[in-house]
């Protein structure tokens, strides 16, 4: 009877050996390149830099971008996931952030905005990294601008995410009418608090530090 | 809560309604209640005293058990404490012993030589001071002399006798100041000789005097360790209460010196967690514990108790009597494997402080280029200094965490006297407790008997009334004043 609670005991101690998937973070950043938007990627790479900044070993990130198909894996312009051990990390972000400057060195603006289906590849690269905690970052002014044909009425399952919309800026016309920004934002919240994710709206990017 | 206390309202109501008057209902109420309550007195007080009898002497069986289990404590306190002092001056009194045979040997093992050095000056002394010995000049013409006065002829011949004795007088005196002046030099010259032989004896005397000394000063010593021995063999309570109070002091004095090295090894932690998390994982967890925190506590805890061994080994401490019990051969060979294995943590601990450096201007380099900070990768030339530094530590600190065993011993062996003085100190008082609790009862019961007896004032008065104007015929009326007294305060609460 001793030996057996020894060795149950044995059996838990190493299955909690290892045991860091629940404990990591992951990122997914969606960075809108359409029309004027594409001018304010320097505040995109600052964001990228401080997320960088706040996570740890064995955390996952990636940065999209937005444009008139996202719902793809070409659009994704750099993603990691980070060694256990702090010095591969180190080599990582510094990778990641040279991959990240050259795009923005280099993007060019896009004719259409699909914020939906950048969403959907998010919780797709997010669910398959099994993190713990899963955020979704989306520079955008949340305006969505879809081509003809594709289909972007689709419900979201975003249990279990965070998403947060950064420097959601106020279009010309908003500025006419200011209830269209306030109605676009609501529907943003009601679609992903009826998928089940919370979310939050972060404008002044000098204060990110409640994000992560 | 409002409804419960309309309905205990109902309840009163009711109860006072089985007349048309509630105030005459309450009255007969009351009435019947002091008459059942005077007629069940004598029970109620029995049961009171009772309980009350009960409860005191269980408390006070409690205390009389407890006190007892302090006395046994105490006895066995004592015990331990005497033994462990008896232990301790035995080693001291063995060192002593050691020690006075170490010098004893080293001097006789010089005494053969000693001996025929002193016996050798000694003869050279002898024979050189029979050499000085002072021998009175011959005086030589004295016979010339008396011949040429026997010689004297009768006529004038006095001159040339006077003249004679002058000149030998003379001559001889010259003759004898040379010969003595000769002698004498001799003799200083020999006097002179015979230095070396004296300051050899008296440099010989004197390192013969100090070993003497040396000895008695030792045999001193044993004697006062001796007496305080034979104080303790006999259990005084002198040597118990000096013993307790010396414990108590190690205890306090070795608990400081462990927290200074609890320090030490808090800092030992710090400086090879990080780089550790590069062995084993940064992000791995047993339990709440980040699993390289818990390696670089675990190579902490070897050191240490391979500095325990190291120490048991060359009988400094004597936590593990198997080690100290095993043969010399031994004890050298598991001198040299600890201290092999210490050495090598050392140097381990030593590479881990040099990647910790490492490790952390890479992070501050990290992250200056994450804040688009390219000033703060500026090293300076002088952070060599804080990686010896930080080097040097990780070397030293391993074999300064040795020395933990010294007091670790100290504190172990204090704690059972300490921790015997608290127990005993937590069982007086709970024995105080319990005997002031079982008396607290007791008073306890009088007093419910008087309460009890406070709404009966009236039948009692009407009892002692009636007590009193009994004719003062039978038993109880021969007792008089004293009876009704004693009544009277039965009656009063």
């Amino acid at each position: 009877m001793r030996t057996r609670a020894l060795l149950v005991a044995a059996a838990t101690a190493l299955a909690s050996c290892g045991a860091s998937a629940p404990h990591s973070t992951g990122v997914y950043l969606l960075v809108d390149t359409s029309g004027s938007y594409n001018r304010q990627l320097n505040k995109a790479e600052q964001i990228v830099l401080y997320a960088l900044s706040r996570l740890q070993p064995l955390d996952s990130i990636a940065v999209a971008r937005i444009d008139a198909g996202s719902f793809s894996e070409k659009n994704i312009i750099a993603k990691a996931s980070f060694d256990d051990r702090p010095s591969s990390t180190n080599r990582q972000k510094r990778a990641f952030a040279s991959r990240v400057e050259s795009f923005v060195g280099e993007s060019r603006p896009a004719a259409f905005t699909d914020i939906t289906g950048g969403l959907l590849q998010a919780i797709e690269f997010l669910n398959e990294k099994h993190t713990g905690r899963k955020e979704i970052l989306i520079f955008s002014d949340m305006k969505e601008d879809l081509a003809k044909g594709y289909v972007r009425n689709i419900p979201m399952d975003l249990h279990g995410f965070e998403v947060v919309a950064l420097n959601v800026t106020k279009l010309h016309s908003d500025n006419f009418d200011p209830r269209e920004y306030l109605s676009r934002l609501d529907d943003w919240r009601a679609r992903v608090e009826k998928g089940g994710g919370r979310w939050r709206v972060i404008n002044d990017l000098d204060h990110l530090d409640g994000l992560l | 809560m409002a409804e419960h206390e309309s309905h205990k309202l109902m309840s009163i109501t009711t109860l006072l309604a089985f007349t048309p008057w509630p105030a005459v209902s309450a009255s007969i109420l009351f009435i019947l209640l002091v008459t059942a309550l005077y007629l069940a007195r004598g029970t109620a007080h029995q049961a009171i005293s009772a309980t009350a009898n009960a409860l005191s002497k269980g408390l006070r069986l409690a205390s009389h058990s407890v006190a007892h289990a302090e006395q046994r404590l105490a006895a066995r306190n004592r015990d331990v404490l005497l033994a462990a002092g008896r232990e301790a001056k035995e080693r001291i009194v063995e060192r002593e012993f050691t020690r006075v045979g170490d010098t004893v040997r080293k001097d006789l093992a010089g005494y053969p030589e000693l001996h025929r050095r002193l016996s050798e000056a000694i003869i050279r002394m002898e024979e050189q001071q029979a050499k000085a010995v002072e021998v009175p000049p011959e005086v030589p013409g004295w016979a010339q002399a008396v011949k040429v006065v026997a010689n004297i002829d009768a006529r004038n011949a006095g001159a040339d006798i006077l003249s004679d004795i002058h000149k030998s007088m003379v001559k001889s005196h010259s003759e004898a100041m040379g010969a003595y002046r000769k002698s004498s030099g001799e003799r200083h010259s020999l006097l002179r000789r015979m230095m070396p032989d004296w300051r050899l004896v008296t440099e010989t005397l004197g390192h013969v005097a100090k070993s003497v000394e040396s000895v008695i000063a030792r045999a001193l010593t044993i004697d006062r360790h001796m007496e305080e021995y034979e104080a303790i063999v006999r259990g005084e309570d002198r040597a118990v209460s000096v013993l307790s109070s010396s414990s108590i002091v190690y205890f306090f004095v070795s608990l400081l010196v462990l927290a200074v090295a609890t320090a030490g090894a808090a800092v030992n932690f710090t400086l090879i967690a990080r780089p550790m998390a590069e062995m084993v994982g940064g992000t791995s967890f047993i339990g709440v514990l980040r699993t390289a925190d818990i390696a670089a506590l675990v190579i902490i805890m070897v050191e240490i108790s391979m500095g325990l061994f190291l120490m048991e080994s060359l009988r400094i401490t004597r936590l593990f009597p198997v080690i100290g019990a095993l043969s010399d051969k031994m004890r050298v060979r598991m001198i040299m494997v600890t201290f092999t294995i210490l050495l090598l943590m050392a140097s381990v601990e030593a590479g881990l402080a040099y990647m910790r450096e490492l490790l952390l201007k890479d992070e501050l380099a990290t992250s200056a280029l994450l804040r688009g900070d390219a000033t703060d990768t500026m090293l300076s030339g002088h952070m060599w200094i804080t990686t010896a530094a930080q080097m040097g530590m990780g070397f030293v600190l391993p074999f300064a965490l040795v020395f933990v065993a010294i007091p670790l011993e100290t504190f172990v062996h204090s704690l059972r006297t300490v921790v015997g003085l608290i127990a005993i100190g937590i069982l007086r008082a709970l024995a105080l407790l319990l005997r002031v609790l079982g008396n607290g009862f007791r008073h306890v019961g009088g007093l419910a008997q008087r309460l009890y007896d406070l709404p009966l004032f009236v039948p009692l008065w009407i009892e002692m009334r009636m007590a009193a104007s009994e004719p003062a015929a039978g038993p109880q009326g021969s007792r008089g004043p004293s009876g009704e007294g004693r009544s009277l305060r039965g009656a009063r609460p």
